[in-house]
């Protein structure tokens, strides 16, 4: 069942142009059976996986020679965000993409898209995890680039060039590795560093990786490419891009590599929340300023990643729970507040702030989910932004490191001043009066689950937390065990 | 030694060409230059000197063999950098029919 995760998807990116040549309906109709097809897979392995992990060996050769798929808690984790954004964005699209030309080609890329981060979450192999990477960033620069007009163009092409500087980046300490230990699977790289000491290599190979993955996942000195390319794409890429590309091939890969083969050691934690805080802190003072919806949640998106990576660079459970929580809830109410922005956009032609007004009036179901989603993201109580936040400022006091918690108090509040301006400008102010009719059907379904699921898993954030952060955390505080279990 | 090193100076004036170079299309060589650079490191570590290809045959005499398995991992980082490099000439066509030029520096809508 593991490689029909990356299968199925890459099978309807080819079926759908040669069938999209039949008849148009056929894009939109396979587009969404991949996608539909994956959530409920993602959930079978949800409710159905009792031991972790799964291994899969491709072709019938066994792990430390062939490529291996494994499934553990963690991979579970990000699997089931993926394919929950994966399955809301499309049936968002439905409606908003018929702003643009041939809508098959948007189909075929969303499903290479979804095939590059299933493969990125599942594999077991350091190659494979770099083609992988490959196809998710191939796919997401050609989406950026899908509305072809200047500024699609121009962020595009700064996406590609710094994307591509970080796979190469990737590619060296991939190459770093295999030099010295002459071997790709992750389990079994992880137990010959163990057993050689290897210190050059590790922390050459280390930085690389940092450099490649920080890239990525465009944390603070290597965030220039985010704030561009986000708002360029389409508004249901830009809810792919920032609530799961981003963690997918940034963090996911980064937390794999640093914890589960190179081992988290007090450098590696030290580097984490030194990126985590620089982070948290530029991009919330970035972002305050912005007057461009969609620019503005790009950057939070830097902020709020920051919170993710200095939750697992603390390093203690309560920490990388927290972290983990905060990246699902990341992934969560950042989509929605994208898909809102696309709404307005939809309905007005603007996503300036200054020209929107009383929106609240004439679109209900936008302006009221992006309240749930702007107090989500701010950490005001019922919402789940608030308990992943707490716990991870509990952490930091419980490490010791006052000034991280108390930094991340603070920018909380500046997020919480900057969503207010967001909701007072677009949505309650009475002046000026903008006509806007309510957007379409499926984009109301779409932003009314996403807005759900944030309530629920505040609401019930501990029941949320055992059933799916738990396994994940399990994962990464097993360290190098990981492997142990892998090749047994 | 020194094929490593030739590989670093490579990777040098792929990287100097990137940050200094001002024209799209120079830019997407430079890009060029700094893949192919690592896609040679990665060869060079699985070459052996007065070796024969990795095929065991009757009349192979030495048993000194060239390590396969970087060859065949770059075949497949040569075929990703096609296709990312065609994207690129790709953009870089629709950017020259917007704004008329491959300057970067007058290719500036978006800032701040």
């Amino acid at each position: 069942m593991l490689p029909l995760f990356v299968v199925l998807p890459l099978g309807c990116a080819f079926f759908i142009p040669l069938f999209s040549k039949i008849k148009e309906e056929f894009a939109k109709i396979i587009g969404v059976f991949c996608a539909a097809g994956l959530f409920i897979l993602s959930y079978i392995v949800l409710f159905k996986v009792r031991s972790y992990p799964v291994v899969y060996a491709v072709g019938g050769w066994k792990p430390p020679f062939g490529i291996a798929l494994v499934l553990d808690g963690f991979s579970g984790l990000l699997l089931v965000v993926v394919n929950l954004i994966g399955f809301v964005s499309i049936i968002y699209s439905f409606s908003y993409i018929k702003r643009y030309s041939n809508p098959s080609l948007y189909y075929t890329l969303f499903s290479l898209l979804l095939a590059g981060l299933n493969g990125v979450v599942i594999t077991g192999d350091l190659f494979n995890l770099f083609v992988f990477l490959e196809i998710t960033s191939i796919a997401s620069y050609a989406l950026v680039a899908f509305g072809t007009e200047k500024e699609e163009l121009e962020a595009a092409f700064k996406y590609l060039v710094l994307g591509n500087v970080a796979s190469i980046f990737i590619l060296l300490a991939i190459a770093l590795i295999w030099a010295r230990i002459s071997s790709l699977n992750m389990a079994d790289i992880a137990l010959s560093l163990e057993i050689g000491s290897y210190k050059k290599l590790i922390s050459f190979a280390l930085g690389l990786f940092i450099v490649g993955f920080g890239l990525k996942s465009a944390l603070v000195p290597f965030h220039g490419w985010l704030a561009d390319a986000h708002p360029a794409a389409p508004a249901p890429i830009s809810a792919m891009l920032s609530g799961v590309v981003i963690k997918t091939i940034g963090v996911y890969a980064l937390a794999r590599v640093l914890f589960n083969i190179i081992g988290f050691n007090p450098l590696i934690s030290d580097i984490l929340m030194g990126l985590g805080i620089l982070s948290m802190l530029v991009g919330v003072l970035l972002a305050i300023g912005q007057w461009d919806f969609k620019r503005l949640l790009a950057y939070h998106s830097v902020s709020q990643i920051g919170y993710v990576v200095f939750g697992l660079g603390l390093g203690n459970p309560l920490g990388i729970i927290g972290g983990l929580f905060h990246l699902f809830n990341h992934s969560i109410f950042k989509s929605l507040l994208f898909l809102n922005s696309g709404a307005v956009e939809y309905a007005t032609g603007t996503r300036d702030l200054n020209r929107m007004g009383g929106l609240s009036d004439n679109m209900p179901v936008t302006a009221n989910t992006s309240l749930i989603a702007s107090l989500s993201i701010a950490g005001v109580p019922p919402f789940c932004g608030f308990f992943s936040k707490l716990l991870i400022i509990i952490a930091s006091f419980q490490k010791g490191a006052i000034i991280g918690g108390i930094i991340c108090v603070l920018v909380s509040m500046i997020t919480l001043a900057s969503f207010l301006k967001v909701q007072k400008y677009a949505f309650r102010r009475k002046e000026p009066k903008m006509e806007a009719k309510e957007v379409a059907f499926s984009m109301k379904v779409a932003m009314v689950i996403l807005a759900i699921i944030c309530v629920v898993a505040g609401l019930g954030f501990n029941h949320f937390v055992n059933f799916i952060i738990k396994p994940a955390v399990d994962v990464l505080l097993a360290g190098k065990n990981y492997a142990i279990s892998i090749l047994r | 030694m020194s094929l490593y090193f030739l590989c670093l100076i490579l990777l040098a004036i792929g990287i100097w060409c990137l940050l200094v170079k001002k024209n799209l299309v120079k830019k997407i060589i430079g890009l060029g230059i700094v893949e192919y650079a690592i896609n040679l490191f990665f060869i060079l570590l699985g070459y052996r000197f007065d070796a024969q290809a990795p095929i065991i045959a009757k009349d192979s005499n030495s048993m000194i063999m060239v390590d396969p398995l970087p060859q065949a991992l770059i075949l497949t980082s040569i075929v990703i950098g096609l296709g990312t490099t065609a994207l690129m000439v790709a953009l870089a066509v629709r950017i020259y029919e917007k704004y008329g030029t491959f300057d970067i520096s007058e290719i500036r809508k978006l800032r701040g």
